[in-house]
């Protein structure tokens, strides 16, 4: 039964990830004209105002812009007709209290990346701050639930691998847009990656060693990160906001990073 | 003998305490206006509204044949949200200032207040949001008060259509801040010919008086505050980023939500109000980018984009946003707003559009009806030395003036929020 509930998700993320590949295949961006119409040259033109000498804060190296402007579509309809309905309704059958403990709950099986993640960066007070948060939390906050540290003055230090490679000097990379998880760039993805690898094989689905729990918590934290991230793919309007992201989420990053 | 010279004297005295108190009774925290406009009224300082109200989002399509060119694909659909009562209620329309959603923040802290207060509410977006050039303007050229209000008084009608099934009313208010309380201003005009809903209140927060000076005054902001000016936005840019950067390392607490502007702010005063006054102009320059680039593409304009190129759905269209980053809304004026008044009326000239373009248009109307209140303050950045008192003269004792708060950056405040509620229940404070 576990193998055969194993097999088919394992086999509709497969089919996930190829629905995307299949829909984002296909990456022109640059709107092509046409040679064989002239096109007539807009009251301001482009090459007018844009200077090769001028730095741009929107220009952001992203080689893979095709690809990237098709998982963001991608994603508007991921949310739409599969995310956002899930966790809807989770909200709908749950109450805001009891939301609350599960992102409580979620958390603080994290503190377990943000411990190896400020101990890689040598930031011993945070990592003792860490250490002490789960450990306070884990007991007086029954098994996470509440975070009772915090008030008592150790708040979360947050930290992940993208981080920290960050802060020993590794650069952006190129801009990506990931299918599911959103925006993010090369080094950030790697750190998402190693950061689940090192998760599951030495952090808490390794200590618990049960298949179903780990799937199940794996569910419950995907809904719970959606259900707590506002943002809604084309809701704010702007006929730019692919650029937008871009920036804010380089911004985010930056200001993160140098923590 | 003594204590009869002290008796009227005390009296005196504490009638004085009474007074000053009365007039320094308004608290909200910052008097320099450009702080309030950037900061708002943070968390601490704020009215306590309700975290979640029963909202409903929905879509409208006013123009079931228009084609939509793929680059502005997912905007076809006019989005708006609705809170109704449980039973027969008055109800109360909002509109959204310049590039505002239907769910900006500050529609949000107006539609939790009314809902609060007893009110169905329905919640519109601005005309010059991209979403409503595409889905709800008849020429999708936005900026023209009357044309834009017309647009905006078929939406309300065709949106009530749609919703007198779900609820009841009792009457019909309406009431909108910045550019939409202008707006408000002309729908309400609007009804008294057509008389659809019989307005029984129109509030109008924070208006502009002319809205041309207000976008000249807001353009500025920008281009003179910029060091170096607008080529070397990037170095602005970082310094904001670096700023931001430091408060998040080194703040106690600070979290990246609606309180983080509030947060930086306290860590790091700016030492003048050149940054925070380049801040707006970038908020309103975005916005004004968002609305004439999509205005552009529907009407293929011919101003930033070649008239027959189409446009598709993932096409990059970065260099587009450069341009208009730096045009200003004079240049709309004249490239886009008056060429096609023009179209329509050859005879009309640039002064004739400023004209219309002021709520002195309507003076006479708004001067004589007794359904207007009027919510400002005295310190609001986008009026012209003046204007705030044109408008005391114009609404006399239907105008409440607020010392401080900027640009509606006090609309959260405890003593704004009773004065808003206030207005329709008919209490005088």
């Amino acid at each position: 039964m576990l193998i055969s509930i194993d097999h088919k998700m394992r086999f509709f993320l497969l089919a996930l990830a190829g629905l995307a590949v299949l829909f984002m295949s296909g990456c022109s961006v640059t709107p092509k004209p046409d040679p064989n119409i002239a096109y007539e040259p807009p009251l301001h033109k482009v090459e007018d105002y844009v200077k090769e000498t001028v730095t741009y804060v929107g220009d952001i190296y992203d080689p893979l812009e095709g690809f990237n402007r098709r998982a963001y579509t991608f994603n508007y309809y991921f949310d739409k007709f599969l995310y956002l309905p899930v966790v809807n309704t989770y909200e709908f059958i749950m109450p805001d209290y009891a939301e609350k403990r599960v992102s409580n709950f979620v958390d603080n099986v994290f503190e377990f990346n943000n411990f190896t993640n400020n101990l890689l960066q040598f930031k011993l007070k945070r990592t003792g701050i860490t250490l002490a948060r789960f450990v306070v939390n884990t007991t007086v906050g029954i098994a996470g639930l509440w975070d009772p540290a915090t008030n008592w003055g150790m708040p979360r230090q947050t930290e992940d691998f993208g981080q920290t490679l960050g802060h020993y000097g590794v650069g952006n990379g190129p801009y990506l847009m990931l299918p599911i998880f959103g925006p993010s760039n090369l080094r950030d993805t790697t750190g998402l990656v190693t950061d689940a690898v090192v998760f599951t094989a030495a952090g808490p689905p390794a200590w618990v060693d049960d298949d179903t729990t780990t799937l199940v918590f794996n569910g419950v934290t995907a809904v719970d990160k959606r259900h707590r991230q506002s943002f809604r793919y084309y809701r704010s309007g702007s006929p730019f906001e692919y650029d937008m992201l871009r920036m804010l989420y380089t911004a985010k990053r930056k200001i993160e990073i140098a923590k | 003998m003594r204590i009869k010279l002290c008796l009227p004297s005390l009296i005196l005295n504490g009638l004085l305490m009474v007074l000053i108190s009365h007039a320094a009774a308004y608290d909200y925290p910052f008097s320099d206006p450009y702080v309030a406009t950037v900061v708002n009224t943070p968390m601490e300082y704020a009215e306590v509204l309700p975290t979640e109200v029963p909202v409903k989002f929905d879509t409208l399509k006013m123009f079931p044949e228009r084609k939509v060119p793929g680059i502005l694909w997912n905007l076809d659909e006019l989005r708006y949200s609705y809170v109704r009562q449980k039973g027969p209620a008055p109800l109360i329309f909002l509109i959204a200032g310049t590039g505002a959603s239907f769910n900006s923040a500050k529609m949000q802290v107006m539609q939790k207040a009314f809902y609060r207060a007893g009110y169905h509410v329905i919640s519109i977006s601005s005309p010059t949001h991209p979403n409503f050039v595409v889905a709800a303007s008849t020429s999708s050229v936005p900026g023209h008060l009357e044309e834009d209000s017309a647009d905006l008084y078929k939406v309300m009608q065709t949106v009530w259509q749609k919703l007198q099934q779900k609820m009841e009313a009792t009457d019909f208010n309406l009431a909108g801040y910045s550019l939409g309380a202008a707006q408000s201003a002309f729908i309400a005009k609007l009804d008294e010919q057509d008389k659809v809903f019989n307005f029984r209140k129109v509030l109008l927060i924070n208006p502009p008086v002319s809205l041309y000076n207000s976008v000249l005054i807001l353009d500025e902001l920008l281009e003179l505050n910029i060091p170096g000016g607008l080529d070397n936005f990037n170095v602005f840019y970082d310094r904001i980023i670096n700023a931001f950067s430091d408060v998040y390392a080194h703040g106690e607490n600070v979290d990246f939500n609606n309180d983080f502007l509030f947060q930086a702010y306290k860590y790091r005063k700016p030492t003048s109000d050149d940054p925070l006054k380049a801040l707006i102009g970038t908020s309103f320059r975005i916005s004004s980018e968002n609305m004439v680039f999509t205005s552009d593409v529907m009407t293929k304009a011919g101003y930033v984009v070649p008239k027959n190129l189409v446009l598709r759905r993932h096409d990059n269209v970065r260099d587009y946003a450069k341009v208009l980053g730096h045009l200003t809304f004079l240049d709309y004026f004249r490239g886009i707003l008056l060429p096609h008044f023009q179209d329509l009326n050859p005879q009309t000239t640039e002064a004739d559009l400023i004209r219309q373009l002021s709520l002195r248009s309507i003076e006479d109307y708004l001067r004589t009806s007794p359904k207007f209140g009027l919510i400002h303050n005295e310190d609001d950045i986008i009026l012209l030395p003046g204007e705030i008192d044109y408008l005391r003269g114009v609404f006399g004792d239907r105008a409440r003036i607020f010392p401080h708060g900027g640009h509606c950056g006090n609309m959260a405040y405890p003593e704004n929020v009773a004065a808003m509620v206030g207005f329709f229940q008919d209490i005088k404070n």
